[in-house]
């Protein structure tokens, strides 16, 4: 087994599922989506500065969107009744603005209720559904079927069938603050927050937080997931709501926003990817979509308004970083993001994972052979990025003890002010992307892909990266000698960086040269029909994928390598 | 955990009772309770006993301490008006008493260099905009406080302190703080401004420091009007492209706490780095000029900073290269003034 890791078997922190936040939020779900509802609607009325017109003005351009989604882009997972609600929206709309009989407080009221309504079926279909009975099953699959799936390729005897967990840890390998964020989830509440590389990061993070013990958590999944029947049954099992990246009105987003406040505030335990969508450069995420992470700033804001100011009211920020040596989707995501000239909006969504059948496929294809998995607990946060201790208190960085509370005091009192916290929260997205980059965990496959990448483009001085790009596969390799060489050099410097402290190394590396690179040239993107790397007849390095090779590379970018060369 | 009273009736604090330090201490107390902290037992008893500061009259409301804990435990909003040398040091001595629910709002224009430990700038050569701090990031960086923010603009501290007319820039991302210092600093005669773009506002007053120097050279060189204006276009471009490198907006630079405050520098004579530069065109040595000055010359650090920052960019900055071979290589003023007259500008301005 790799050094630094070891397996554990965690007990659950809370054994009665009754105990379980989520589970009481779903006991209580009809109060709760009311609850986000109406919370929704005083958030837009306060947007809209209490103002009819704006208001109105609001009302109808969610309405001219959705009318345009519906037509444009429709979804399997779309309610059946979504053109009669919306009929009747503008039904309504209409009546009220031509109706000269009505007085301004009447029109008003009606604009409020219809406002009301529009919140009400958000929240509703935001909501997740989650059923215990389904999260235990659901729980059993995965963890039987990987680990049946696994020991199918390991031949470990008869037994080892029976023992799921543990074999699955050897792949798997789970490292970091385990304990730590097993002692917060029972004071605090935990937002977590990993990094985002494939759509089997969903299902992944869920296992790992039911082995470690920890009570379900609800996050965010894309509306398209939800499409494909087995998907939305895992997904909701594990207690996914749902978002639709589709609708970007202000009524949805703030619907959204407040779900995830109310349910942080409600000591359930949640998890966003903050990058927002997978990575499609395949480089630790540099920039986060704050929308969501500003809901962890305002629930703790609100949490101490309530006078909650024990740790049982804090709110916890665990990064998580995850490595894979191999990402399913590659080709297609470093083809997106070539593309894309920063539109983000202009893409089509594409699913790789788009049937029942590419799923097993993959699956079976991913456990048959071995590619370890690392998921890196990172150490948790305040909503301001301060690391705090195992009872919850926060630490400047000079290790004096502090008051996250102090934060949201003016003149002595915590106050709101939007504009405050949006700074926060651009703070902690900082703080968020750091930690990724110190508990990104160097694989060899990463090493050999960025030195590969590196010696290429060194040797094609003169061209930008679409050029490079562009260069036909087959007139380039890499002799072997050189290669050996430079991957001793950027291996010698990623130990140093490692000294500091500024990231973390997978065990292999901790072999000879030779070995490492034999071991990052038969991982890196091993199941790519056109492998990013491979040693030719010659011993010397060829790529069949210039730019899949571009894409692993990109994990090590942010540690300044490329100067190196 | 520090007492912290509810009432509405806390007291600003005032850091460093420098001529500056003073002025807004003194601006302050017309509408609230002020607490001075100053270095010296003989300034804090001067203050307490004589409402003085250097034999200068101050507002009866001020109260004397060297306590940095007691300052920060009576006051939530505290002001830095310390000279950039000494910055980082009266910060770190703060440190140990700052809170997050503190607003901190600095005066100082210095650039502040951070290197790891044991370098020097000798060491380096180049030096990237990692390494080059302002002031609000070192109060970031050392201290726990994040609502900061900074006060620029055309602040000649002997006009404030005799109440002629005069504005200010609030500089910070914090509305709030923007908000406060409006609040408290705004009089009939005081005029403040908010910025929301505090490193370059910062920026902008250190980098006419550099302006500043050339302005107080052609004076002591006898040379005119048209001179001066030259140098002020020629110098305001040359602020843009340093600021922008470095972080900051253009918007920033053009506005009061950039070009006010640049106009303001140049003009004035009393301003320690036109001294420097004035002395520099009479022919005399840096070492002597400096020997003879009671406090240092910011432009000088910052010139520094910028010619070892510039070397790194790959950028031209021609003013602040040309008064660096002056001050530390042996130029004569007029050499460089000649080749400034040479310098190919193919534009007048490209930057808006």
């Amino acid at each position: 087994m790799s050094e630094g890791y070891i397996k554990h078997q965690y007990e659950p922190i809370l054994p009665q599922k009754d105990e379980w936040p989520v589970v009481k939020l779903s006991k209580n779900r009809k109060e709760f989506v009311r609850q986000v509802a109406e919370a929704s609607k005083k958030a837009i009325l306060e947007i809209t500065g209490n103002n009819v017109d704006l208001l109105k003005e609001e009302l109808e351009t969610t309405l001219y969107r959705e009318k345009l989604r519906m037509k444009q882009n429709p979804w399997a997972v779309d309610p059946d009744d979504e053109k009669d609600f919306w009929r009747k929206v503008k039904l309504v709309l209409v009546q009220t603005s031509s109706d000269s009989a009505l007085t301004k407080t009447q029109k008003k009221k009606k604009y409020h209720e219809i406002l009301e309504d529009i919140t009400m079926r958000y929240a509703e279909e935001i909501a997740s559904n989650f059923i215990h009975t389904h999260y235990k099953v659901t729980r059993r699959i995965v963890t039987f079927g990987f680990a049946r799936l696994l020991n199918a390729a390991r031949v470990k005897g008869i037994k080892s069938l029976f023992s799921n967990q543990y074999t699955l840890q050897d792949k798997i390998q789970i490292v970091g603050e385990t304990d730590q964020i097993r002692e917060l989830a029972s004071k605090g509440t935990i937002v977590m927050v990993p990094t985002h590389f494939s759509n089997l990061d969903s299902i992944l993070i869920g296992w790992i937080i039911s082995v470690l013990g920890l009570p379900p958590f609800i996050y965010g999944a894309g509306l398209n997931l939800f499409n494909i029947g087995i998907f939305a049954y895992f997904m909701n099992a594990l207690g996914a709501y749902k978002v639709d990246r589709r609708k970007k009105n202000l009524l949805y987003l703030e619907t959204l926003k407040t779900y995830s406040s109310e349910a942080i505030q409600a000591g359930v335990h949640s998890l966003f990817f903050p990058g927002g969508t997978r990575s499609r450069s395949g480089m630790i995420e540099k920039k986060l979509k704050l929308g969501l992470l500003s809901t962890a700033v305002e629930a703790q804001r609100a949490n101490y308004q309530k006078a909650k100011n024990d740790a049982g009211g804090k709110v916890f920020i665990v990064p998580v970083t995850i490595n894979y040596h191999f990402v399913l989707e590659a080709p297609s995501l470093i083809q997106e993001y070539l593309t894309m000239t920063g539109q983000e909006r202009y893409y089509a969504e594409r699913d790789e994972f788009s049937t029942s059948y590419k799923i097993s496929k993959f699956l079976v294809k991913f456990f048959t052979k071995g590619s370890d998995i690392s998921v890196t607990i990172g150490k948790a946060m305040d909503v301001l990025g301060n690391y705090v201790d195992n009872a919850g208190n926060s630490f400047d960085r000079h290790g004096r003890k502090i008051n996250t509370r102090d934060y949201f005091i003016s003149n002595g009192a915590v106050t709101v002010d939007t504009q405050r916290e949006e700074e926060y929260t651009n703070h902690l997205g900082r703080r968020i992307v750091e930690e990724f980059h110190l508990n990104n965990r160097v694989f060899s496959s990463h090493l050999v892909a960025f030195t590969a990448f590196q010696m290429i483009k060194q040797d094609n001085k003169k061209l930008d990266l679409y050029n490079l790009l562009r260069l036909p596969e087959e007139d380039i390799f890499i002799v072997y000698v050189e290669f050996r060489e430079a991957c001793q050099m950027v291996l010698d410097k990623i130990f140093e960086l490692e000294a500091e402290g500024r990231l973390q190394v997978a065990p292999h590396l901790r072999q000879d040269i030779d070995s490492i690179i034999s071991h990052g040239l038969d991982n890196v993107g091993m199941y790519h029909a056109k492998r990013p790397l491979i040693k030719n007849k010659n011993g010397n390095i060829e790529t069949q994928d210039l730019s899949v090779l571009y894409f692993y590379h990109n994990r090590l970018i942010g540690y300044d390598l490329e100067k190196l060369f | 955990m520090t007492s912290r009273n509810s009432s509405k009736e806390k007291s600003i604090g005032v850091v460093g009772m420098g001529s500056f330090g003073t002025a807004i201490a003194n601006i302050l107390a017309e509408k609230s309770k002020v607490i001075a902290f100053a270095r010296r037992s003989e300034v804090v008893d001067e203050i307490n006993h004589k409402h003085q500061v250097e034999g200068l009259p101050i507002h009866p409301g001020i109260v004397g301490t060297f306590d940095p804990e007691f300052l920060c435990n009576s006051c939530d909003i505290i002001f830095f008006m310390v000279p950039s040398a000494a910055f980082q040091e009266v910060i770190r001595s703060f440190s140990p008493y700052l809170y997050p629910y503190h607003l901190v709002i600095h005066g100082t224009k210095g650039l502040c260099l951070d290197l790891p430990e044991g370098q020097t700038l000798e060491d380096v050569g180049k030096i990237t905009r990692e390494n080059i701090l302002t002031m609000s990031e070192v109060i970031l960086k050392e201290t726990v406080a994040i609502r900061v923010g900074c006060l620029a603009g055309p602040n000649l501290a002997r006009e404030l302190y005799e109440g002629q007319p005069a504005a200010t820039v609030v500089a910070s991302k914090y509305n709030e703080v923007i908000l406060e210092g409006q609040r408290l600093l705004r009089t009939d005669k005081f005029q403040v401004y908010g910025n929301s773009d505090i490193v370059g506002v910062e920026l902008s007053g250190v980098l006419k420091n550099i302006i500043a120097i050339a302005a107080g050279a052609l004076a002591g060189m006898g040379l005119g009007e048209n001179a001066k204006g030259l140098l002020i276009s020629r110098g305001m471009v040359e602020l843009v492209y340093l600021g922008n490198a470095l972080g900051g907006s253009v918007k920033s630079f053009i506005g009061l706490a950039g070009i006010g405050d640049l106009v303001a520098t140049c003009n004035s004579t009393l301003s320690r780095n036109f001294t420097v530069g004035y002395r520099l065109a009479k022919g005399e040595k840096l070492e002597d000029i400096q020997a003879s000055m009671e406090e240092v010359a910011e432009g000088i650090n910052t010139i520094r900073l910028m010619k070892a920052f510039v070397e790194g960019t790959g950028m031209r900055a021609p003013i602040t290269e040309n008064l660096y071979k002056v001050l530390f290589e042996d130029l004569k003023i007029e050499e460089a003034l000649q080749y400034l007259m040479k310098y190919p500008f193919s534009v007048d301005v490209d930057f808006l």
